[in-house]
Formats: structure tokens, C-alpha cells, sequence
């Protein structure tokens, strides 16, 4: 069994090394982490958090929109495309287990957004820490940034293959694919933010509205990070991280359920494919 | 048992849609089974049953004795589909490891499989710069893997030019000569003629023939046609005389059954004078194989 979901990965791996999908979203997640910093460290001066913290801060909420669409586009058409190709019908014919072959693939792109994450904000990191002065709240926000980060990109590749393990044909799983990162980065908290307007204040808001901003993975991503960090400027949904009736490792728990979910509904959906 | 491939009486349906109707064929370790039939007749069909990928409303499927689908089935069976395309960035040995990965036999045998099919000099080159029939080679190479018992060949040969196709079967003969049974699909008598031990008619889902070539030549008893021209002028007394169906002015063509053209020959010969010329057509593979595939009046011939 590990060796076959072993060969599975190395060869999904190597796709993403040779498709330079792993050089693509270093550069894109290393620039934008960088241009923050820049910006973080011409505010900075006036704030009483360090540089590294409020840049940990900031890139918390511009992940939220990256991470899933760079995990997206690498996973969406890793099932459909094969099973257009034709080349699925081969790998379903060998002993492999179908859901090894959803779980070596997840593996392998989670495994090619972790290492763009960590060289992107790794690098970044180390950078502000080196140029100005960081203290031990700023490194621990940005490891916890860096961590989760690696948690919501496995989260939207384990979307990205169930939905295409669901579609089963590329056209459809890049549609769903938009549609998912729409529905889950831009339209869930609009939906939510008019829903508290609506509300104003009462049971909603201070009890159904909190669950149903960490039941989606982007929003539990940021509540978390931004609510593990006391001086973080905030605004908007966000402003509930200092009020929460949880604690904030909820947030993570919240993250764990999706990832099992995506994983469990993936693999059995592609124990149904006809390839 | 020892048969590797049994199907008894399967019937599928898409939708409503019969495609299988009472099929019901076997192979034997180390024997070669050409399944014929047009397009749509249900071939593919027939081949992802016996892989587990469809599942049969009626009749069984045992491959070594196994369910189809089967852990153990699928270590018996290798499949080489009608359309497969390799990712284009992989070399062919990489392409043969992950699959030799994935069935969990010795990377060692890569190189033997790479040189059997005559890919070893391009077995690191991507196989996006392949020709067709380098592509082709590979899939049968990735069929090869592991030995198997039973190999699933969906037109193997479909858009390989003559000699390759030769090359090909070479190497299908030489896997049946280690002991796997083979199954593949095909377009046409003439290609399997020689290539294969058995051959198996299917028509719109139904199996219409099986049997050795000689056999269904046989089975078809189909007429020889005997092509006469006449003098000028003579025309008309033989089409009096012989019936038959008249080509053109001076031509005539004669239907005769198996047992009786020794016969019609000597009648032939007593008019000579009004002769001018005699040719003979025995039934043509061709013939043999449209009388099976022949199913009604709306048969697809595409
Ligand atoms: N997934 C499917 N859904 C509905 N009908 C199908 C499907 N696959 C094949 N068919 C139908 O089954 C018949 C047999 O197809 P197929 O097995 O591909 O034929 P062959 O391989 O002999 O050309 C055709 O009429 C085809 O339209
Ligand atoms: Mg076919």
C-alpha cells in the first residue's frame, strides 16, 4: 500500500516540479509577501507592533484569496484531466486502490504548495526579521501564519481534486473550480456581512454569526491568525476576532474537519468514477 | 477451471440501451482471441467490464477465477485502452516505473520492456516528442508489465502503419508465448488473419461468430462468385441458361455454392464456343467478416 500511494505521489510531484507549478507560486506568494512587508515597514514606525507581526497580519487576509486559487488551479484538473486523457483507466487497472490514488495525489500537491509557502514566506520572514527589530510575538505570529497557511492550501487542494473527482471532465472542473473560490473567498463573507447588518445586534450576532464565519475555511484561516494576535488592527468580519465565544483553536479544528471531509467525499467519489 | 478469461451469458445496458446481449466467450492461457466488430458494436464495453469499470446487469465475469474489479483480478489483467495519451513532460521510463510502481514489480524490468518494444534509445526522451506508434509501443510496454495473465488489448493497432502493426503483433505473439491469454479488438479479418488463434464476431452486442478463421469460412458458406464475359453476342443465351446476375452488356456474374462449382464448371465448359473469358472469386475475408457483422437493415457501418 505505501509503496503504491509512494509511486502515486512521486509521479504527481513530479508533474508539479516539471509543469513549474511549485516556481510559479513561489514567486507570486515571495512578491506579495515582500511588497507587504515594504508597505508594513513605512507604517510600522508609528505602531506599537513590530514589523513582522504586522506584516503577518496583512498577508493573513491577502492569503486568504491566494493560497485557495493557487491550490485550485493546481489540483482542479488533476482527476478530470486524467480521466479525458484516458490515462486514469490505465492506474484503475493495476492493484492500486482507488482512494490511494486521491490520497497520493493530495499528498503531492499539498506537499508542492507547502514548499512554495514556506520558501515564499520563509524567505520573506527571515528578511524582516534580519532588517528590523522582531521580537518573539512577531516570529510566533509569522510560524503560526506560515503553518496554517500550509493547512488552508491542503484544505483547497483536497476541494480542488474532490471537485474533480465529481466533475470528471476539465471544462467542467475549472467552472466549479471558480465557482468554489467565488462561493468560499468573496461571496461567503459578503453574504455574511449583509446577514449581520440585517441582524444587528442579538442572538445572531453574537452566537450563530461567529460559528458561521469559521465554518468556512478561508474566514477560520484568518480568525485564527488574527485572533492570536492582541494588536492586530482589524476591521469589517474581522473585527470579531476579538470577540469570540470560542477560543480560537476552534478555528483549527474547524480547518481539520474541512481537510477530513474534502478527503473522505474525494476518495469515495473516486471509487464511483467510470474512467 | 483453467481458463483465464470466462464471461457467460453477460448482458449490459446503458440507459435502456442494450449494448452486451448474451455474450459468452473464454481464453485460455497463452491462447490469442481477436474480438471484431464495428464501431459501437460494444467491444470497449466488453473490455471495462472485464475490468470492473462497468457492471453487468446480467451474466458472469471471472478473470483467473476472480470477480472483475478484484484485488486479485486486477493483478491478473493488464489493459491497454483504445485512446491513452501520457502526460507529455514524462519520459517513457518514467511513464513504465510509475505503472511498474503501482503493480509492484522490479524496476529492473523497465529496460527489458522498454528494449522488447524497440523504445530503449527514446526511453528518456519526453513522450510529448513520440510518434504515434512510439506512444503506442509504450502502452503495449505498460501491458507487458509484470507478466500478466491476462492482457486486454483494445485496438492495439488502429492508425499504425503496416510494418509497425507487424512489429506489434510480434510482440503480442511472443507475450502469448510466456503464458498470457490475449484478448484484443480489431477492425478487421485481414489484420488478425495469422495473428491470432481465435477470432470472436460481435455485432450491435451480440456475439454473431467464434472459431478458428477456417472455421467461420466454413460456417459462412458463403457462395463463390464466377465472373463470365461472353462473346459478342452471346450474352443472352448464357444469362438464359445460367441465370445469374448481368455485370454489363457482355458480363455476367454466377453465384455458386461450395459443393456445387466443380459442376456448374463443367456445364460452363460445353459453352465454350460462346466463352470468352472465366474468373474466379472464393469468398475474401472481408465477405467472411461482413456476413457476421451483418445484423439488419440499419446496421452502423461507420
Ligand atoms: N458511457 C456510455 N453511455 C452511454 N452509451 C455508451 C457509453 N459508452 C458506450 N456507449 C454505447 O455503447 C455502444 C458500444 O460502444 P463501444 O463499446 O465503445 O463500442 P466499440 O468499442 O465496439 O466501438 C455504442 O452504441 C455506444 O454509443
Ligand atoms: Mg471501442
Amino acid at each position: 500500500m505505501s509503496t503504491r500511494i509512494g509511486t502515486v505521489f512521486g509521479q504527481e510531484l513530479r508533474q508539479a516540479r516539471r509543469n513549474l507549478w511549485v516556481i510559479l507560486a513561489t514567486a507570486v506568494l515571495g512578491l506579495f509577501a515582500l511588497a507587504l512587508a515594504l508597505f508594513g515597514a513605512g507604517q510600522g514606525s508609528g505602531l506599537k507592533v513590530d514589523v513582522l507581526t504586522l506584516t503577518a497580519v496583512s498577508l493573513a487576509t491577502l492569503s486568504v484569496y491566494l493560497i485557495p486559487l493557487i491550490a485550485l488551479l493546481m489540483s482542479y484538473d488533476s482527476i478530470s484531466g486524467e480521466v479525458e486523457r484516458g490515462s486514469l483507466a490505465l492506474t484503475f487497472a493495476t492493484p492500486v486502490r482507488r482512494w490511494e490514488v486521491f490520497v497520493g495525489k493530495f499528498l503531492a500537491q499539498t506537499v508542492a504548495v507547502c514548499v512554495a509557502i514556506l520558501i515564499a514566506f520563509g524567505t520573506v520572514g527571515c528578511v524582516i526579521a534580519l532588517l528590523s527589530e522582531t521580537g518573539q510575538d512577531g516570529i510566533f505570529a509569522w510560524l503560526r501564519l506560515m503553518l496554517t497557511a500550509g493547512g488552508l492550501g491542503a484544505i483547497f487542494v483536497g476541494i480542488g481534486l474532490m471537485v474533480s473527482a465529481l466533475t470528471c471532465r476539465t471544462a467542467r472542473a475549472a467552472a466549479a473550480a471558480v465557482g468554489v473560490w467565488l462561493l468560499l473567498v468573496v461571496l461567503y463573507d459578503v453574504a455574511l456581512l449583509g446577514a449581520i447588518m440585517a441582524a444587528g445586534e442579538g442572538i445572531f450576532a453574537t452566537h450563530v454569526f461567529p460559528w458561521l464565519v469559521i465554518a468556512n475555511p478561508a474566514d477560520a484561516f484568518r480568525l485564527y491568525n488574527l485572533a492570536m494576535i492582541d494588536a492586530a488592527p482589524v476591521a469589517g468580519i474581522d473585527g470579531l476576532a476579538q470577540t469570540l465565544p470560542f477560543p480560537p483553536v476552534a478555528a483549527l479544528a474547524a480547518l481539520g474537519i474541512w481537510l477530513v471531509a474534502t478527503i473522505a467525499i474525494g476518495s469515495a467519489r473516486t471509487r464511483r468514477i467510470v474512467p | 477451471m483453467t481458463e483465464t478469461l470466462a464471461i457467460k451469458a453477460l448482458c449490459l445496458s446503458f440507459g435502456g440501451q442494450k449494448v452486451l446481449d448474451d455474450v459468452s466467450l473464454s481464453v485460455q492461457p497463452g491462447e490469442r482471441l481477436a474480438l471484431l466488430g464495428h464501431n459501437g458494436a460494444g467491444k470497449s464495453t466488453l473490455f471495462k467490464t472485464v475490468l470492473g469499470f462497468l457492471r453487468p446487469c446480467s451474466g458472469t465475469v471471472a478473470v483467473a477465477g476472480h470477480a472483475p474489479g478484484s484485488d486479485l483480478a486486477r493483478e491478473a489483467v493488464n489493459y491497454l485502452p483504445e485512446v491513452v495519451s501520457f502526460q507529455r513532460n514524462l519520459s517513457g521510463r518514467e511513464v513504465l516505473s510509475y505503472f511498474s510502481g503501482l503493480r509492484g514489480t522490479p524496476k529492473a524490468e523497465v529496460s527489458d520492456l522498454l528494449a522488447r518494444v524497440g523504445l530503449l534509445e527514446a526511453a528518456d526522451r519526453a513522450v510529448g516528442a513520440y510518434s504515434k506508434g512510439m506512444r503506442q509501443r509504450l502502452g503495449l510496454a505498460q501491458a507487458l508489465i509484470g507478466t500478466p495473465r491476462l492482457l486486454l488489448l483494445d485496438e492495439p493497432t488502429s492508425g499504425l502503419d503496416p510494418v509497425s502493426r507487424h512489429e506489434f503483433y510480434e510482440v503480442i505473439a511472443d507475450a502469448a508465448a510466456r503464458g498470457s491469454a490475449v484478448l484484443l479488438s480489431s477492425h478487421g479479418l485481414e489484420e488478425v488473419q495469422d495473428k491470432t488463434d481465435r477470432i470472436a464476431i460481435l455485432a450491435r452486442g451480440r456475439l454473431t461468430a467464434e472459431g478458428t478463421l477456417a472455421e467461420l469460412a466454413h460456417k459462412a458458406g458463403l457462395p463463390t462468385t464466377i465472373r463470365i464475359s461472353a462473346r459478342p453476342g452471346a450474352a443472352d443465351a448464357l444469362h438464359g441458361e445460367f441465370g445469374g446476375r448481368r455485370i454489363n452488356g457482355c458480363r455476367l456474374a454466377l453465384d455458386c455454392a461450395q459443393g456445387a462449382k466443380v459442376d456448374l464448371l463443367a456445364r460452363l465448359g460445353r459453352h465454350q464456343d460462346k466463352l470468352r473469358d472465366i474468373d474466379i472469386a472464393p469468398p475474401g475475408l472481408t465477405d467472411i467478416y461482413r456476413h457476421f457483422s451483418r445484423t439488419g437493415p440499419t446496421e452502423d457501418q461507420t
